[in-house]
């Protein structure tokens, strides 16, 4: 029930939106862990997923097995594999899981990768220095659209 | 939406134990150094800790490869650097014109110091590590300059100590008047640092046995300090090993030699209560 109405919700909001507009970090809307609105309005890029599941700030097989992804050396296994994922999970949901997981799981080891606040002694980067200034989400909005877009291509069914 | 998350999260656990049965935690291997120092690389957790049975050193977790570079000290590259510190040892310096064998004698006579450090010192009235007690005696009894906290000569001389106590039980004491200084470690260890809010906990208690990217993790053991690391081909201390953990967490680091870091250094080694004291060990 829940489910058809949230999608209608995401529509009439779709509809409405004439321009593509970003959701700040502090702003998105979760709703039993999911994110049924764009977080740009635009549609994710799977290949730009793609690349993001392995380098940089993404590094998503750091601790969860790609199947499609098996030409990548070194996978790891803190997080479950992902064979399949979109078959589990609506694209609301990944969104939510993506975007802050901690959100769909209590306390994950999984990191927020669309979150700037609530840090404990936030760094600078990977270098061990104090952040200073404002401060970037793992990822980008339209980052993650594009991983969402990425992991709905993952299906087993 | 409740069942497809039910659904999803049985999947998760499935997953879990799939993984952990391919890769199980350690391996079986036993590890004897030079063909007669006999090793406890697995022994029963010390009653202190809540969610881990069994503890294990890091050895059980290293290749085949790299665990044969600690089987023998002819193959293992950090004894040059002890060499190196056991003629530190016998070296005058500072404005006494003493050495640490000056007072010391052998350096066996300190057999059993690294097993029980880090310790409360009564007249500091502090928690010291293996590191300060050094520095306290070269300047307080050689009127020598400290030597630097995480230094190739800090490692070494550590070096030195711990491999006259290799396979001495580690024991250290978290009650008394440490205990205050333990709790404040024992809090560090729980806190999740950074923006990737990951905890020791998170990576060394949750997931030991698993994979990250090429990593396999470990209990994070400090039994086997100093180690050489064939990665970075010197001798590294603990608190140069707690300093990159935390950044890769994309945190502000605490400072070698912090009061953070000896707290966190204190309940670190009681985790490991029990298991042989292995350094200096050889890691990748
Ligand atoms: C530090 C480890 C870690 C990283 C990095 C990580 N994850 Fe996860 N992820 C987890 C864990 C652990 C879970 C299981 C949730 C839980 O804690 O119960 C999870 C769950 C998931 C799920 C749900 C899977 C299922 O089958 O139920 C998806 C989807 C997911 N992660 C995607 C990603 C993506 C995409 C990235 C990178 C942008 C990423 N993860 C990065 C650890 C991680
Ligand atoms: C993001 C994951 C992660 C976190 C968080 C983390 N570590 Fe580590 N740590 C590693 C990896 C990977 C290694 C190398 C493989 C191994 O020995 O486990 C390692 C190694 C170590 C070692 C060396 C063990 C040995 O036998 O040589 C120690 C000690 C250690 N960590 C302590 C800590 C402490 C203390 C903290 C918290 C302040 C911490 N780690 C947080 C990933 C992590």
């Amino acid at each position: 029930m829940k489910r058809a109405f949230g999608g209608a919700a995401v529509l009439a909001v779709c509809a409405a939106m004439t321009q593509a507009s970003e959701t700040k970090p502090t702003e998105v809307v979760f709703e039993d862990g999911a994110v049924a609105q764009s977080l740009t309005g635009v549609a994710g890029d799977v290949a730009s997923g793609e690349k993001i599941m392995n380098k940089g700030a993404g590094n998503c097989i750091a601790c969860h097995e790609v199947s499609a992804l098996n030409m990548l050396p070194f996978h790891g296994e803190v997080g479950p594999m992902l064979d399949g994922v979109a078959d589990r999970w609506t694209e609301a949901e990944l969104r939510g899981i993506v975007a802050n997981a901690k959100m769909m799981f209590d306390e994950t080891v999984m990191p927020s990768f669309y979150k700037t606040e609530g840090f404990i002694r936030l760094g600078n980067a990977y270098s061990g220095k104090a952040h200073e200034g404002d401060v970037e989400p793992l990822l980008s909005a339209q980052q993650i659209e594009d991983v969402v877009a990425y992991l709905m291509t993952l299906k087993e069914e | 939406m409740k069942r497809a998350k039910t659904y999803a999260g049985t999947l998760t656990v499935v997953a879990a134990m799939a993984a952990t049965t391919a890769f199980a935690d350690a391996d079986d291997d036993q590890l004897v150094v030079n063909g007669e120092i006999e090793m406890v690389t697995e022994a029963a957790a010390p009653e202190h800790l809540e969610y881990v049975d069994t503890v294990y050193s890091g050895w059980r977790f290293r290749s085949d490869e790299t665990q044969a570079f600690q089987m023998d000290d002819f193959d293992n590259p950090a004894m040059i650097f002890v060499e190196k510190a056991s003629e530190d040892w016998n070296k005058p310096e500072g404005t006494e014109g003493k050495a640490c064998a000056s007072c010391h004698e052998d350096v066996e006579n300190l057999k059993g110091v690294r097993a029980v450090y880090p310790k409360w010192n009564e007249s500091a009235g502090e928690v010291r590590t293996l590191e300060m007690q050094i520095n306290d005696c070269r300047e307080n009894q050689m009127g020598a300059e400290p030597l630097k906290y995480t230094g190739g000569d800090m490692a070494a001389m550590v070096g030195l100590l711990s491999s006259v106590s290799r396979g001495m039980p580690i024991s250290v004491a978290i009650d008394g008047p440490a205990q205050e200084t333990w709790e404040q470690g024992k809090e560090i260890y729980y806190t999740r640092y950074g923006q990737l809010e990951l905890s020791c906990a998170n990576c060394h208690e949750d997931n030991y046995g698993n994979m990250i990217r090429a990593d396999h993790l470990s209990q994070g053991q400090i039994n086997g300090f100093p180690t050489y690391r064939l990665k970075n081909t010197k001798l590294n201390s603990v608190h140069a090993r707690f300093k990159g953990c935390v950044r890769d967490t994309r945190a502000h680091t605490f400072k070698p030699g912090s009061p953070e870091f000896i707290a966190l250094e204190l309940y670190v080694a009681s985790r490991g209560n029990g298991l042989s004291v292995e350094g200096p060990s050889v890691r990748n």
